[in-house]
């Protein structure tokens, strides 16, 4: 079988929350569980940074609660967390496609298997 | 594309476009709504709508625990006057609540009349249909209330637009408005946006869906430019982001002209043609080189004149500004700037620059008052709600001209807007001068609460002394427990039939339906509960309606499709063209240009010079701050306050009691510099105590570098719904409110902007959430507003407010 994945571009991953709530939404999950979370590396300056260039980066990776949402996949729909991301990087694939992907971007990019 | 209405199983799946309830600007997103049993069972994006392509922020997507939140008010109540400020509501049908209100109304306008009755609305909300149609045509008053001093919001940039240039409200080109989006050929993505006091991810202000922007940086490579006094981190993937000391950024945007004048970044064929006053203004940007700019906002000269000429020589470019420009009391003339910035590029509604509206209104906004005359036809479908009431009688022209409060002092805020001018409605609550108000309505408001009314402690007790007051709205809120008598349970978004237009009409991507999906308990919609109110007080105009569709085709969609096409499409794009000015579509008239005296963008400004404003763009320092008083910061109050800045999980005052919501952020957060944290001893998640000349309340350290060292954030918004709603905890509406920071009346020469974006501060570390604004312990500071005369001093004109309260007798307040 085909194993899936998640292509995530986190250099505009906006931290918005979307994903947790539209996962929770899809599995009737209560609000205390993550089928996705999003995490925060908060913002710092690095010494050698040029002025004015910040690091802050968001980074929405899905738990072990997530099963790619297989049942909306069946109906040939996206991820509930996919069709919801509002700067649209989360993105669903084949290892393979997520891999080129990822090799296309360059920097600043992941690839999740729950 | 699916249809509108499915059937999937044993569920039925609605496509429908959001406005509010809940709180959010008309940016109209695409929802799928399952239902099962005449109940929402999920919600979901729609994958079909051209804009979002089935993203949702996370307020929709929690759409569920609110509409079906155990606090949420679904049946109308009552309340005796005496009990105001108690718990003591009683379910009553729609017919008494309805009747309680019509009479109170009649009774009010019999005795006193009907300009004594004053409506309110909410920002951004669909409320901003309604509240003037509830003035004017419910009860034949011209008062309706936006009641954030200074108008602070949106109200400031229609009129820098209005007078300026017409088209409504310039918005970033994203091919919002075409069927096929960034494939529509005629489309050309901007290669810089200069985002200005702006952050669309969390705001997706007024209809502009914010992470188009993302979409056009990774699609197109379109490189951003955002000037705002704090790191944002849509600031981390910009170019160049021009941390600004707040207040200061008019300078910064006069430089930014003198740099693209003095370099030629112009284009001078469209200045030649379609401006007007280039060369006036350019001569004034002299007295602002960015060396001068740079001392003033404390940013880096050259960062200045790299970001204006990375802005000159982009093409196409593209602005998008922010809220900020609105609530300073220099924003007048940010706006004016920003406007030039716009056009003396050349990309005026250009591919990929800043598009103009035709400026459709949605019969809302006054539109040239002196035309009107009450002999002319009574059913008139084009007519604004202002014609409608005085053609149907309902208000007589001498009221408008004559009642309407504030208007007469800052006509500037009467000539676009439709409202009364709001911190001088606030002195005549207080005095009763002109004349004394006798009855207020809150539609989807809260000006005691914490999301617009700046001394919230002043709107609270004025608007008690009323005689009568009712609200439409979903959940108990600090104004409704304190002042009114009757609540009224309106319908969200998903529970009524409606439309949602970008910028309010004035600028229209799309027009979306907002179809019904459920039905919950007895909540009615906008439309209905004016409805059943009209046939009460004005039977003659409103019975011509037999429901709320009627109502809507009449008054509502008029211009647009009838509603049951607007139904069928969910979204109908609008499909304008570039260049309407070229077109003739901007002016009334049919002829081409823009609809100012000259038919030009004005850059020098007849509009503003006919209301005693300076014609061109000039720097202000902000009433409160460092070049103002600088001995009161050095004594008590060393920080410059800002406040504002969004978060997607709320809409201001709005979802603190939705879990999913409040649990992003479940406490008010102040951002403070490191240096400033450790110079205090405050540590991350400490509470702090940060207090201006007018007030003090808590909110939580966010220790973070975005903010500079000197300048504090303060969220906004927060109140404390899971607390004792009764007076005078109010839900702990005075505890971490930062409006209780904030004056009134401290506005610029026209009437508009106040001190939200720049205020004075001190702070300290506190111990706990509670302390001096326990509830048994609630200190509510007297107005300053007499003792402070900044007004005097700093804006010789105007007078002070006198009649400072003591809030502790007066208001049962206990020490
Ligand atoms: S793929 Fe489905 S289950 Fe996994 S995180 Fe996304 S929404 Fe949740
Ligand atoms: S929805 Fe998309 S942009 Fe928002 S947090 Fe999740 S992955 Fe990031
Ligand atoms: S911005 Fe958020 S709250 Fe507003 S319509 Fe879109 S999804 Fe709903």
């Amino acid at each position: 079988m085909t194993q899936h994945a998640l292509y995530l571009d986190l250099e505009f991953c906006s931290g918005c929350h979307s994903c947790e709530l539209a996962c929770r939404n899809e599995h009737d999950f209560d609000p205390e569980t993550n089928g996705i979370k999003v995490l925060e590396d908060r913002p710092i300056h690095y010494p050698d940074a040029p002025e004015g260039k910040w690091h802050w980066d968001f980074v929405a990776y899905p738990t072990e609660m997530c099963d790619l949402c297989e049942a909306r996949v069946e109906r040939g729909l996206m991820p509930a967390c996919v069709q919801t991301c509002q700067a649209k990087v989360l993105e669903y694939g084949t290892i393979e496609e997520c891999a080129k992907k990822l090799a296309e971007k360059g920097k600043k990019a992941a690839i999740f298997l729950p | 594309m699916q249809e509108w209405k499915r059937q999937e199983g044993d569920e039925t799946i609605f496509r429908t476009c959001a406005w509010s309830p809940p709180g959010c600007h008309p940016v109209g997103c695409g929802l799928q709504v399952h239902v099962k049993d005449g109940k929402v069972t999920k919600i979901e994006g729609d994958p079909d709508h051209p804009i979002t392509r089935g993203s949702l922020c996370p307020r929709c997507l929690a759409l569920k625990e609110y509409i079906y939140h155990p606090d949420r008010i679904i049946h109308p109540m009552k309340r005796a006057k005496e009990d105001r400020g108690q718990d003591k509501w009683e379910q009553c049908s729609w017919d008494e609540a309805t009747d309680l209100v019509a009479n109170a109304a009649k009774e009010i306008t019999a005795k006193y009349g009907a300009e004594t009755i004053a409506v309110f609305g909410g920002t951004g909300r669909e409320a901003n249909n309604w509240y003037p149609q509830w003035a004017n045509l419910v009860f034949g008053t011209p008062n309706s209330v936006y009641a954030q001093a200074g108008w602070s919001c949106y109200g400031p940039r229609m009129t820098n637009t209005a007078f300026m240039m017409g088209g409504g409200y310039p918005e970033i080109d994203y091919a919002a408005k075409f069927p096929d989006r960034y494939d529509d050929p005629r489309f050309v993505a901007p290669e810089v946006i200069l985002i200005w006091g702006k952050e669309p991810l969390r705001s997706n202000p007024d209809g502009l869906y914010g992470h188009a922007v993302i979409e056009m940086m990774r699609q197109f490579g379109t490189k951003i430019i955002v000037v705002d006094p704090r790191i944002t981190w849509l600031g981390t993937r910009a170019e160049e982001i021009l941390q600004v000391l707040p207040g200061t950024d008019t300078a910064l945007a006069m430089a930014f002209i003198y740099v693209l004048a003095k370099e030629d970044l112009v284009d001078h064929d469209f200045i030649e043609k379609w401006t007007y006053g280039y060369d006036e203004l350019v001569e004034r940007v002299q007295e602002m080189p960015p060396s001068r700019a740079a001392e003033i906002c404390g940013v880096p000269e050259e960062q200045i004149w790299r970001a204006a000429r990375m802005y000159g020589k982009a093409k196409p470019s593209s602005v998008a500004w922010g809220l900020a420009t609105d609530e300073s009391t220099n924003g007048a003339q940010l706006g004016m700037c920003l406007v030039a910035l716009m056009s003396i590029t050349g990309f005026l509604d250009a591919p990929g620059g800043t598009t103009l509206g035709m400026g459709d209104d949605q019969g809302s906004v006054v539109r040239d008052g002196g035309s009107i005359s009450a002999d002319e036809k009574v059913d008139d479908a084009t007519d604004s709600t202002l014609e409608l009431a005085l053609k149907n009688g309902i208000m007589t022209q001498e009221t408008w001209y004559t009642k309407r409060i504030g208007v007469d002092k800052y006509p500037c805020v009467g000539q676009v807007l439709w409202t009364v001018q709001p911190d001088e409605f606030l002195k005549c609550l207080e005095t009763n001068d002109p004349y004394q108000m006798h009855m207020a309505g809150f539609v989807s408001s809260n000006p005691v609460g914490t999301a617009i009314g700046a001394e919230p402690q002043r709107w609270w007790r004025a608007l008690k002394r009323l005689d009568f007051n009712f609200a439409v709205d979903l959940f108990m809120n600090p104004t409704i427990m304190a002042c009114c008598d009757v609540f009224l349970p309106v319908a969200s978004t998903i529970e009524h039939d409606g439309m949602v237009v970008t910028h309010y009409g004035l600028n229209a991507s799309f027009y979306g339906a907002q179809n019904k999906c459920v039905q919950v308990d007895e909540c009615k919609s906008d439309v209905e509960i004016m409805l059943e109110v009209g046939k009460k007080t004005y039977p003659d105009f409103w019975n011509r309606f037999e429901d709320d569709e009627a109502y809507n085709n009449f008054h509502v969609f008029r211009s647009w499709l009838p509603w049951d096409e607007l139904r069928d499409n969910v979204v109908t794009m609008s499909n304008e063209p570039y260049y309407k000015y070229k077109e003739g579509k901007l002016r009334p008239d049919g002829q081409v240009g823009f609809p100012t005296q000259t038919g030009r963008v004005e850059l020098y400004s007849y509009a503003y010079a006919n209301f005693d404003e300076d014609p061109l763009p000039y720097y202000e320092p902000a009433a409160y701050g460092p070049t103002t008083m600088p001995e009161m910061m050095k004594e008590k109050y060393p920080f410059v306050l800002t406040t504002g800045a969004r978060r997607q999980e709320f809409f201001h005052s709005e979802h603190k009691q939705v879990p999913s919501l409040r649990q992003i952020t479940p406490w008010p957060q102040v951002d403070l510099n490191p240096e400033d944290a450790a110079e205090y001893g405050i540590q991350e998640g400490d509470w702090v105590e940060v207090f201006s000349p007018y007030g003090c309340i808590r909110q939580m350290a966010r220790v973070t570098p975005i903010i500079k060292k000197g300048v504090v954030h303060c969220m906004h918004g927060f109140w404390y719904p899971e607390e004792e709603g009764s007076e005078p905890n109010l839900f702990g509406n005075w505890k971490s409110n930062v409006n209780m920071l904030m004056p009134n009346s401290v506005n610029a020469k026209t009437g508009f902007g106040n001190t939200f974006k720049s205020m004075i501060c001190g702070i300290r570390k506190a111990d706990s959430l509670g302390g001096p604004n326990e509830p048994d312990h609630i200190v509510l500071e007297k107005s300053r507003q007499g003792e402070f005369t900044v007004q005097e001093t700093w804006r010789p004109a105007d007078s002070p407010v006198v009649d400072p309260v003591d809030y502790e007798k007066e208001m049962g307040v206990t020490k």
